[in-house]
C-alpha cells in the first residue's frame, strides 16, 4: 500500500488486524467458490504485502481471507512460442531469479529489483502487484508498456483484459469482486528496454517511474512503448510519447518530444515526496533517462 | 624470572584494558536473537494495555463511552481521566517542571494523545476494544506554528494554566508561552554587532525529528499485593529516576519499588522521559493485582513519545573585514508541543544550547530561548546528543558558513582563523562554559590534509564552470564542520533531574578467585557498556576484562545513578568505575604488603600486580591478592575486597571533531550521493577503538537521516504526516555511505582516565557536515540558507529557485 493511504489515516491508529476467517483452498475452483459464497466480505490473499498492512491499519476489513498459496495452477513462468506467461502467484523474487524470463524480457528483473526490498520480494507476487490497483505499484505500468493481457477466472469462466484497459482509478480495476486473476501474458519484447525509478529510499514507492521498450532498424526507431508509474491515480500508457519516437533516429529532439507527450499525459498529486510541480519535473527527467537507456540498448 | 614469565606486553594484552579493540561481549546474545527485551518478558496472568488515542490535534472531549468496550469478552478495564482523578494521577509532572495529562482531561492537545487505556487479556482484544470506545470530540482551532501560537489571538492551548503568569522557568508573557531563558550579555553583544564591519544574519531551522529507536517504548508493571512490592520492567534510560518518580507519584515507599531495564534496543533520548503508558500500566496492575504489559507500536512511538529539536534559531554574527569574529547573538523560538516534557537538567530549560559559540573564540555573545506550546506531541529530548547540543552545533556551523559567504572567504580558513587556540585551554566561553581541553588546529589541519581540501576546491570550481557551460547537471558540495560538544552532565552543583544530582556510581566486588562484578547506575542501550567498563576496570585493577561482569539496570542491585543519555556514561560512570577501581587497588596494596612482609610504601603497581620496589621477582598478582582478601586473617584489614564510588564530576567534558562530507548533487532530480565522508573525532582517551568506530558509523548514519530526509511534520490541522517508516526516513545499508574515521587524542584533564565520551559526537557533527555540503554545492549560485531536511524535493526546490532548471 502506498503512503497515499497511510497519510489519510488520522490518529486512533491500530497495528493489529480485526478477526477474520482463513481459507486455504488447494484449487482455483475452491477459491472461486469461497469468493462467490461470501461476496464483498471475502478477499484473496497473495503475498500479503499490500493487503495485510491495510488490514493491520484496519483500513481493509476482510471477513474471509482466501489464501491462494496452495493453488499450484497459479504458479510458474512459461516462455513458449514467443510468448511469456506468468502465473499470478509467482513472486517477484522468482521472476528476478528466472534466467528464462530474464532472457525473454530483461525489463522485468530491472523493474522488480527496484520494488521494496528482498523480504518484500520473497513474498509479493506479480498477480497481487497488478491486481492491487495501487498507483504506486510498479508492475502495472510495466505491464502496460509490454501490452500484457490479464486472465481473470470467475464463476462464469475466464476472460481476458488488456493491461492498458484494466485500471480505472486508484484501487478500482476491471476485475469483478468474484474474479481471480490467474495469469499475465505478453509477447516477448524485442529491442532496447529500461525501467527507471526515482524513490526516496529502499522500500519506497516511486516519486516517478517509467518503463520503455523500443526497437530500431536501419538507424530508425520502428516501435516504442512508454508507460509510467505513480504519476496519476492509475498507471499511464502514453501512445503519443511512443509515436513521437517512431520514425526518428532517437535524437535529442525526438526524445524531447516524447518526454513532452508523456508528461502531458500525467496528473501527479502532492504527497510527502513533494508537490505536483516537482513530480512533474522529475517525471520528465526520469522518462527522458528511461528512453535514452532503452535507445542505447536497442 | 625465567623464560616462562610473561613479558609486560603479554600481561597487558591479556587484560584487554584501555585502548584495546576488544570484541563486544553483548554481541553473542544479540546476534543470536538471545537478547531479553521488555516485550520478551512474560509473566503468569499478565494482562495487556493499549491506548485509545486522539485523532484530533485540538479538541474538547465531551464524553467517553466505554460500555461497548467493557462488554467485549476479555476486556478487564477501560481507564479514563475520571478513573485516575481520585488518585490524582490523571496528570503527571514532567521532567521540565510542567505537567502533562496522563489521559485526556477534558480536552486533547495533539494528535495521538492518550485518551483512554484499555486493559485486556491479550493485545488483540485490546485492539478490538479500542475500536469500540466512543469518544465525542468537539474540534477546536489548531496551532502548529510556534510563531502563530504567540500571536495575541492565538487559541488557548493550556487552559489548565489560565492566569499563571509564571512557570518553572520564570515569567510567561502569553497564554502559549512557556518561558524565556536568557544568558550572556545582550546589550554588549548588540553594541558589538551594531558597530561591526561585517554582520551576517540568518534564520536557521533545525526541524522536528524523532529518535525512533528500533525497539519502541514499553513496560511490564507488576504489583504484588501480598508483599506490597511493585516491580516495573521497562525501556528506561534512567531506571533509578523512574523508581523515584514512581514512588513520589504512587506513594509506595521507594524500597518497595524495583525498576528493571532489561536489554534495550536503542534509546537515543526517546527513553529518558516518563510516559502515560508507564503510569497507566502501574495503575492497572495495582487495580487488577496482575502484571500489565504496555508496548508501543511504531505509530504510537513516532506520533506520541518524545520528538527532538524543532528549534527556530535566529542568528546574528559579526566580524572584522578580515574575518575575526567579534560577537554572536541568537534568539530561539522553541516549539515544545503541548506539554513541556523536555528532559533537561532542571536549571537548563534550553539544555546546554549555550555551547553555541562552538569551537570559536567569540568575545561576546547572547542567547535567548522562548519556549512555546503548540498542538504537537510533547518531547524535545536529546536525540543522540547532550541537551540541545546538536541544535547549537548546527546553528554555529551554519552561521559560520553564512558569515563566510558574507565575507567572501573560504569557510575552512574562517574557522581556522577563529578557533580557540590550544594554549587558551582551559577556556571560558562568553556564555560561561569552561572548555576542559582541545587542540582544534591540529585536528582541522589533519582533516583538511586527509581529504586534500585544496584539491577538492579546485575540482569544485572546475565543476561549476562545466555546469555553466552546460556540460554537466551535477554539482559538488564540500561540507565542513568543526564541532565542540559539552557532555557528561554533570556537576551536582548545577545539574540535577527532579532534584537528583547528576553524579553517577559504580560498585565493585572482587571474587576470591580473581574475577569480579561491577554494577553501575547507568544502562546500556547498545553502547557496549559491558565491554568498555570492564576494560576501564581491567586497566585499573589488573584483572582481565574477560573476568569482569558489568551489570546495570536493576535498581535493587545497582547503585543509584542518573542513567545513560547525553554521553554521560563514560564521563561520569566511567570515572566512578576508575575511582572505585582505585579504592580496590589501595586496599589490595595493603594486603600485598602484608603478604610480602614489606611496608605498603615499598610496593609499586605493575600492570596486574604489586611488586617490591627494586626486587621485581617479589610480587603478588591481583589474583593472589583477591584470594588472600578472603582467605587470610590480616591484622587491621577487614576481609573481602569491595569498593563503591559515587562520582560528582568537577566539570563537563568537551569532545570535538572535524568532519568533511563530499557530496554530488543532481540538480534536476534533487537526489544526492555522498562520495566521501571523513570523520575525525577527538574524544580524549580512547577506551575501545572498535566501539568508537561503531558509534561513529551509527551516529553518522542518523545524522545522514536527519539532514537528508527524516522529519516529523504536521499539516495545517495538526495531522502528523510521518507516523510510519514509509514516510519517516530510516536509512538502510543501501542509503548509508562509506565513512572514513580518524582521530586525535586530547585527554580531559579532570577525568580520571582522560576520557570524554563519543557516542553522540557523530550525530552532533554529522548533521551540519551533510547539510553544509548541500549548501556549499549551491554557494556559487547564491544560496545562503535552505532548511533541512534536504530531501529530493527540497534540494530540487533550491535549484529551481536559483533558476538552475532553465
Ligand atoms: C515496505 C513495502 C514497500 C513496497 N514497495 C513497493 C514498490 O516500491 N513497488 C511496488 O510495486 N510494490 C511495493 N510494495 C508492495 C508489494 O510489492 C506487494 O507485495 C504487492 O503490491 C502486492 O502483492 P502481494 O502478492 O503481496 O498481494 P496481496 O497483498 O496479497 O494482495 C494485494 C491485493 O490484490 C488482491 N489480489 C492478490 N492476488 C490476486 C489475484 N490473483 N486475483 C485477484 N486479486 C488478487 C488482494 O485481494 C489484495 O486486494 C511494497 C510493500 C511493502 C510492504
Amino acid at each position: 500500500m502506498s503512503n497515499v493511504l497511510w497519510q489519510h489515516r488520522l490518529g486512533g491508529e491500530q497495528m493489529i488486524a480485526a478477526a477474520f476467517e482463513y481459507h486455504r483452498p488447494a484449487h482455483l475452483k475452491g477459491a472461486l467458490g469461497v469468493l462467490a459464497e461470501y461476496g464483498d466480505d471475502a478477499r484473496v490473499l497473495a503475498g500479503g504485502h499490500s493487503l495485510i498492512p491495510m488490514m493491520k491499519l484496519r483500513m481493509a476489513s476482510v471477513g474471509h481471507l482466501i489464501d491462494l498459496q496452495d493453488i499450484a495452477e497459479l504458479k510458474g513462468i512459461r516462455v513458449a512460442g514467443g510468448r511469456v506467461t506468468i502465473g499470478a502467484m509467482t513472486t517477484q523474487h522468482e521472476m528476478i531469479a528466472s534466467t528464462e524470463l530474464s532472457s525473454a524480457a530483461p525489463v522485468i528483473a530491472e523493474a522488480a529489483v527496484q520494488i521494496a526490498d528482498p523480504q518484500v520480494r520473497y513474498m509479493g507476487t506479480l498477480g497481487g502487484n497488478v491486481a492491487n490497483g495501487d498507483p504506486g505499484n510498479d508492475m502495472p505500468g510495466l505491464m502496460q508498456c509490454l501490452d500484457a493481457t490479464f486472465t481473470l477466472a470467475g464463476p462464469d469462466g475466464t476472460r481476458e483484459v488488456a493491461a492498458r484497459d484494466f485500471y480505472h482509478s486508484a484501487y478500482v480495476t476491471a476485475r469483478g469482486d468474484d474474479e481471480i486473476l490467474t495469469r499475465i501474458s505478453f509477447a516477448a519484447p524485442k529491442g532496447g528496454y529500461a525501467y527507471e525509478k526515482q524513490k526516496r529510499k529502499i522500500g519506497d514507492y516511486a516519486t516517478a517511474a517509467c518503463a520503455v521498450q523500443v526497437t530500431m532498424a536501419g538507424g530508425k526507431v520502428t516501435s516504442a512503448s512508454i508507460a509510467m508509474t505513480n504519476l496519476s491515480d492509475t498507471p499511464i500508457f502514453s501512445a503519443a510519447a511512443g509515436a513521437a519516437l517512431v520514425g526518428t533516429s532517437g535524437d535529442a529532439a525526438a526524445v524531447k518530444a516524447a518526454v513532452t507527450a508523456a508528461v502531458a499525459a500525467i496528473n501527479p498529486t502532492g504527497d510527502n515526496r513533494g508537490p505536483a510541480e516537482f513530480k512533474r519535473h522529475v517525471a520528465g527527467i526520469i522518462i527522458g533517462r528511461a528512453i535514452m537507456r532503452a535507445l542505447s540498448r536497442a | 624470572m625465567n623464560d616462562l614469565t610473561p613479558t609486560p606486553q603479554e600481561r597487558t594484552a591479556k587484560l584487554k584494558g584501555l585502548g584495546t579493540s576488544r570484541k563486544r561481549v553483548e554481541d553473542a546474545r544479540f546476534t543470536q536473537g538471545k537478547g531479553n527485551y521488555v516485550d520478551d518478558i512474560k509473566m503468569p496472568g499478565m494482562l495487556h494495555g493499549d491506548f485509545v488515542r486522539s485523532p484530533y490535534a485540538h479538541a474538547r472531549v465531551k464524553s467517553i463511552n466505554a460500555d461497548a468496550a467493557r462488554a467485549l469478552p476479555g476486556v478487564i478495564a477501560v481507564l479514563t481521566a475520571a478513573d485516575l482523578a481520585p488518585l490524582n494521577l490523571h496528570w503527571m509532572p514532567t521532567l521540565a517542571g510542567d505537567r502533562q495529562m496522563v489521559l485526556a482531561d477534558g480536552k486533547v492537545l495533539f494528535q495521538g494523545q492518550e485518551v483512554a487505556f484499555v486493559v485486556a487479556t491479550d493485545r488483540y482484544v485490546c485492539a478490538d476494544a479500542i475500536e469500540l470506545v466512543e469518544v465525542d470530540y468537539e474540534e477546536l482551532p489548531v496551532v502548529t506554528d510556534p510563531f502563530k501560537a504567540l500571536e495575541p489571538g492565538a487559541p488557548v492551548l493550556r487552559e489548565d494554566l489560565a492566569g499563571q503568569t509564571s512557570g518553572a522557568h520564570g515569567a510567561r508573557r502569553h497564554h502559549n508561552h512557556i518561558f524565556l531563558w536568557e544568558t550572556g550579555d545582550e546589550a554588549a553583544t548588540n553594541q558589538v554587532i551594531e558597530a561591526a564591519e561585517v554582520v551576517a544574519e540568518e534564520m536557521i531551522y533545525y526541524h522536528r525529528v524523532h529518535p525512533c529507536p528500533l525497539e519502541t517504548c514499553g513496560c511490564v508493571a507488576s504489583m504484588d499485593k501480598v508483599n506490597g512490592k511493585l516491580t516495573v520492567f521497562g525501556t528506561f534510560q534512567a531506571p533509578h529516576v523512574v523508581r523515584t518518580v514512581a514512588s513520589l507519584l504512587s506513594g509506595i515507599e521507594e524500597h518497595n519499588i524495583r525498576v528493571v531495564s532489561p536489554d534495550i534496543g536503542g534509546g537515543f533520548g526517546n527513553k529518558v522521559g516518563v510516559y502515560p503508558g508507564y503510569v497507566c500500566s502501574i495503575v492497572a496492575s495495582i487495580v487488577t493485582g496482575k502484571p500489565v504489559k504496555w508496548i508501543e507500536d511504531r505509530m504510537d512511538n513516532l506520533m506520541a513519545t518524545a520528538f527532538a529539536r524543532d528549534y527556530w534559531m535566529k542568528g546574528r554574527i559579526s566580524a572584522t573585514k578580515d574575518g575575526r569574529i567579534t560577537g554572536l547573538h541568537c534568539h530561539v523560538t522553541a516549539d515544545h508541543g503541548a506539554f513541556d516534557a523536555c528532559a533537561d537538567p532542571t536549571r537548563f530549560p534550553a539544555g546546554f544550547f549555550h555551547i553555541c559559540t562552538g569551537s570559536y573564540d567569540i568575545p561576546v555573545a547572547y542567547v535567548g530561548v522562548d519556549g512555546v506550546y503548540t498542538n504537537k506531541a510533547p518531547g524535545g529530548v536529546a536525540y543522540r546528543c547532550s541537551f540541545r547540543v546538536t541544535e547549537a552545533a548546527y546553528f554555529i556551523e551554519r552561521m559560520i558558513e553564512v558569515l563566510a559567504i558574507e565575507l567572501g572567504m573560504d569557510a575552512a580558513e574562517l574557522r581556522s582563523k577563529n578557533f580557540i587556540r590550544k594554549d587558551q585551554f582551559p577556556y571560558t566561553s562568553a556564555l560561561g562554559w569552561e572548555y576542559d581541553s582541545g587542540d582544534y588546529h591540529t585536528a582541522w589541519d589533519k582533516a583538511l590534509a586527509a581529504v586534500d581540501y585544496a584539491g577538492l576546491r579546485r575540482e569544485q570550481a572546475d565543476r561549476v564552470a562545466a555546469f555553466r557551460r552546460g556540460e554537466t547537471r551535477k554539482l559538488l558540495g564540500i561540507g565542513l564542520t568543526h564541532f565542540t560538544e559539552i557532555v557528561g552532565a554533570g556537576p551536582v552543583k548545577n545539574c540535577d533531574i527532579l532534584g537528583m544530582g547528576m553524579f553517577d556510581s559504580c560498585e565493585i566486588r572482587i571474587h576470591p578467585t580473581g574475577s569480579a562484578i561491577a554494577r553501575l547506575g547507568t544502562i546500556s542501550q547498545g553502547q557496549g557498556h559491558a565491554t568498555t567498563f570492564a576494560q576501564i576496570l581491567a586497566t585499573e585493577i589488573g584483572l582481565p576484562a574477560d573476568s569482569i561482569t558489568i551489570e546495570e539496570g536493576d535498581t535493587d542491585t545497582a547503585p543509584y545513578g542518573l542513567g545513560t543519555y547525553g554521553s554521560r556514561s563514560t564521563p561520569v560512570a566511567g570515572a566512578a568505575t576508575a575511582m572505585a577501581g582505585r579504592k580496590i587497588r589501595a586496599k589490595a596494596q595493603m594486603i600485598a604488603a602484608w603478604l610480602l612482609e614489606v611496608h605498603d610504601g615499598d610496593l609499586e603497581w605493575d600492570i596486574d600486580r604489586f611488586v617490591v620496589k627494586g626486587a621485581p621477582e617479589r610480587f603478588k598478582t591481583m589474583k593472589d591478592i583477591a584470594y588472600a582478601a578472603y582467605h587470610n586473617a590480616i591484622p587491621g584489614i577487614e576481609p573481602g575486597l569491595e569498593a563503591v564510588s559515587y562520582y560528582d564530576p568537577p566539570n563537563m567534558t568537551y569532545p570535538f571533531g572535524a568532519y568533511v562530507c563530499v557530496m554530488e548533487i543532481d540538480v534536476d532530480t534533487g537526489t544526492h550521493e555522498v562520495r566521501q565522508f571523513y570523520a575525525l573525532d577527538d574524544c580524549g582517551t580512547r577506551i575501545n577503538p572498535m566501539i568508537i568506530e561503531g558509534q561513529v558509523h551509527g551516529g553518522l548514519t542518523e545524522a545522514l537521516a536527519i539532514a537528508m530526509g527524516q522529519e516529523i511534520a504536521y499539516d495545517g490541522i495538526g495531522n502528523c504526516k510521518n507516523s510510519t517508516l514509509m514516510d519517516f526516513f530510516l536509512p538502510t545499508a543501501v542509503e548509508t555511505p562509506h565513512y572514513t574515521t580518524d582521530h586525535t587524542e586530547t585527554p580531559s584533564p579532570h577525568h580520571p582516565i582522560g576520557a570524554k565520551g563519543v557516542g553522540e559526537s557523530p550525530n552532533v557533527g554529522g548533521v551540519p557536515a551533510f547539510s553544509n555540503a548541500v549548501h556549499d554545492a549551491f554557494r556559487a549560485f547564491g544560496l545562503r540558507q535552505a532548511h533541512m531536511p534536504h530531501d529530493h524535493w527540497r534540494i530540487w526546490k533550491i535549484a529551481n529557485q536559483l533558476g538552475l532548471h532553465g
